[in-house]
């Protein structure tokens, strides 16, 4: 801890040294395009998709959820995204993990950046066991490393805290088991980038300690974390910085708390 | 904090690369765009990386499948039994396909086709599935695409190594003995799977785009079935037919393996001295190896030509 805090000083206050970036946004946009029923066409020829649904008029409707966004992260930094209910946070997010095509502009990123959301599930009708064992596997871990880390991941997640669950299959779990357990998984490896969507806020209180420590310690290994939440009270612990997207804007990007504070008195810069 | 009138963005880049823009400061650090596509090269490597994981992926579905089931793992032979036993009712009995076989044999024929032709339906239709049953999957994990739809026929070949026993069995009970023939199973199982590969590859990349083709799969399927000779010789029926359909019929993929597995399996019946289109021509090893390799070099190819597409959107 004491490590992390020095360095984030090192990050505000120093403005003469260069920082080392791990995701660089440069003026993003990101355009949905909402196939209806019986329209899909594939988009491998996205250009040719574009001539078609300008003709026709009732198939295809666009939703543009972020509007021209720039950002610079850098190693080391826990960055926190906040704003209402449909501003673009987990849409910036799937685009930093390369899940979704941007429009017009580019996102660079240091090595493959890892998203962990709420809504991922992983296979629920094998055993969380199982589920361990393939999502390791899964992120390029050698078997034997797996074994290595088995007990841990399933300790940390605390799955077992109230009897044998692991040896379920993941559908019999809670939410907040699930999430749990997900968390687990991909915070057993060291990211480049972890970019993590209100996984914290479905754990209960004993599993939200576990994980901000984790956190700390994935930033300690050189390593960036985002983390979208609308518990501004976990984005003020866990982040020292924080971007606040509206309508796909960007509003704001700054100290956690002046930005947080801002949010929450609803000042506009 | 003391930087709340600060004017300098936390964005912007300090000391020596002060002023660059995000372009450059992306370029000087090496950075990679997000979500980029891997060359065929270093694809192929990463896949080569999660064998482990294609290997346990296929095992932990097979064992899964049948969780829900009260005999469990029993319907891995029951289903394909059953099966033997409705094309049997209908084509051996009611229809009489079995003309021209050796007494008794006809059973053991018809059971080659339907566990062969049936490895190719189940690659077919679990790769177009392979990609939208585990969106989850996908969008929570960073792994080579190709590693769903390798995994789903490794499946089905460890199912089709359960109905192998089966087979074996059905073959002895028919009075045929085991032959020398019996070597060039492996073979053509080995190409059977390389051209399954590469069709459940080519249909998973369909299948994650276009959803509606799953809808249409069952009844390709069946016309293929009844198209390749899986109950009949299907050269027997179209010698009269002009020369181009008997060519693809020859070409058939499914039926080039049915005949280099029956060929393996039951040289006896299958050329009956009475019916010269039942004998096996070497070229069916060609075609064999043609379609498995030229199948799987396409598909794979195919499937990582949209590799940074699956799971978006």
């Amino acid at each position: 801890m004491a490590d992390v805090d020095l360095s984030k000083n090192d990050n505000v206050l120093d403005t003469d040294v260069a920082r080392e970036p791990t995701v660089v946004v440069d003026d993003v946009h990101i355009v949905y395009r909402v196939h209806g029923a019986g329209s899909g066409k594939g988009s491998a020829t996205s250009a040719l998709s574009r001539i078609l649904s300008r003709r026709r008029a009732a198939g295809v409707r666009e939703v543009h959820a972020v509007k021209g966004i720039s950002f610079t992260a850098y190693k080391g930094e826990a960055i926190g995204l906040i704003g209402s209910n449909g501003s673009g946070k987990s849409t910036m997010l799937a685009a930093i993990a390369g899940l979704l095509p941007t429009e017009k502009g580019g996102i660079y990123t240091n090595g493959q950046p890892s998203l962990l959301g709420v809504n991922a599930a992983l296979m629920n009708e094998l055993t969380g066991e199982r589920n361990v064992v393939l999502g390791c596997l899964a992120m390029g871990m050698s078997p034997a490393d797996v074994r290595a880390r088995y007990q841990d991941i399933v300790e940390f997640s605390g799955i077992n805290d109230k009897g044998d669950f692991i040896s379920l299959p993941m559908r019999t779990y809670s939410s907040g088991m699930g999430a749990r357990l997900r968390f687990s998984i991909a915070a057993a490896k060291t990211h480049d980038v972890l970019l993590i969507d209100e996984a914290l806020a479905t754990g209960d209180q004993a599993f939200q300690q576990r994980s901000k420590r984790r956190i700390d310690e994935l930033r300690g290994s050189a390593g960036t974390v985002f983390l979208v939440s609308h518990d501004n009270n976990s984005i003020r612990e866990v982040c020292e910085r924080t971007i606040w997207i509206e309508a796909g804007e960007l509003i704001m990007d700054g100290p956690t708390d002046e930005v947080v504070g801002r949010y929450e008195r609803g000042e506009r810069p | 904090m003391s930087t709340v009138s600060e004017p300098v963005s936390l964005s912007t880049p300090r000391g020596v690369d002060a002023g660059l823009t995000p372009k450059q400061l992306a370029d000087k650090y090496g950075l990679s765009v997000s979500g980029a596509r891997p060359g065929l090269f270093a694809y192929t490597k990463q896949l080569w990386a999660r064998r482990h994981f294609i290997w346990a992926f296929a095992t932990a579905r097979l064992v899964a499948q049948y969780t829900d089931a009260k005999l469990g793992q029993l319907w891995q032979v029951v289903t394909p039994l059953l099966n033997c036993a409705v094309f049997y009712l209908v084509f051996g009995v009611i229809l009489s396909s079995k003309d021209g076989f050796p007494p008794g044999t006809y059973i053991a024929w018809l059971c080659i086709g339907v566990f062969v032709f049936q490895f190719t339906q189940n690659a077919v239709q679990s790769g177009t599935r392979a990609i939208s049953d585990n969106l989850g999957l996908i969008r929570a994990l960073h792994f080579p695409r190709a590693s769903l739809p390798i995994a789903f026929t490794v499946i089905q070949l460890q199912q089709l190594l359960i109905s192998m026993v089966v087979l074996v069995v059905t073959v002895l009970a028919s009075g045929i003995a085991p032959g020398r023939t019996w070597l060039l199973i492996v073979p053509a199982l080995i190409l059977q799977t390389l051209f399954n590969t590469g069709i459940s590859l080519i249909m998973a990349r369909i299948g994650a785009k276009t959803s509606d083709i799953s809808q249409l799969i069952p009844f390709v399927m069946r016309a293929w079935m009844f198209l390749s000779g899986v109950m009949f010789s299907i050269q027997d029926r179209v010698h009269k037919w002009p020369h181009y359909i008997q060519v693809i019929c020859n070409i058939n993929p499914a039926s080039v393996y049915m005949d280099l597995l029956r060929h393996a399996f039951a040289p006896v019946i299958y050329n009956p001295h009475q019916n010269p289109h039942q004998s096996l021509p070497p070229h069916q090893w060609v075609y064999g190896l043609a379609w498995g390799v030229g199948m799987f070099v396409i598909g794979y190819v195919f499937f990582w030509k949209a590799e940074e597409e699956y799971g978006r959107g």
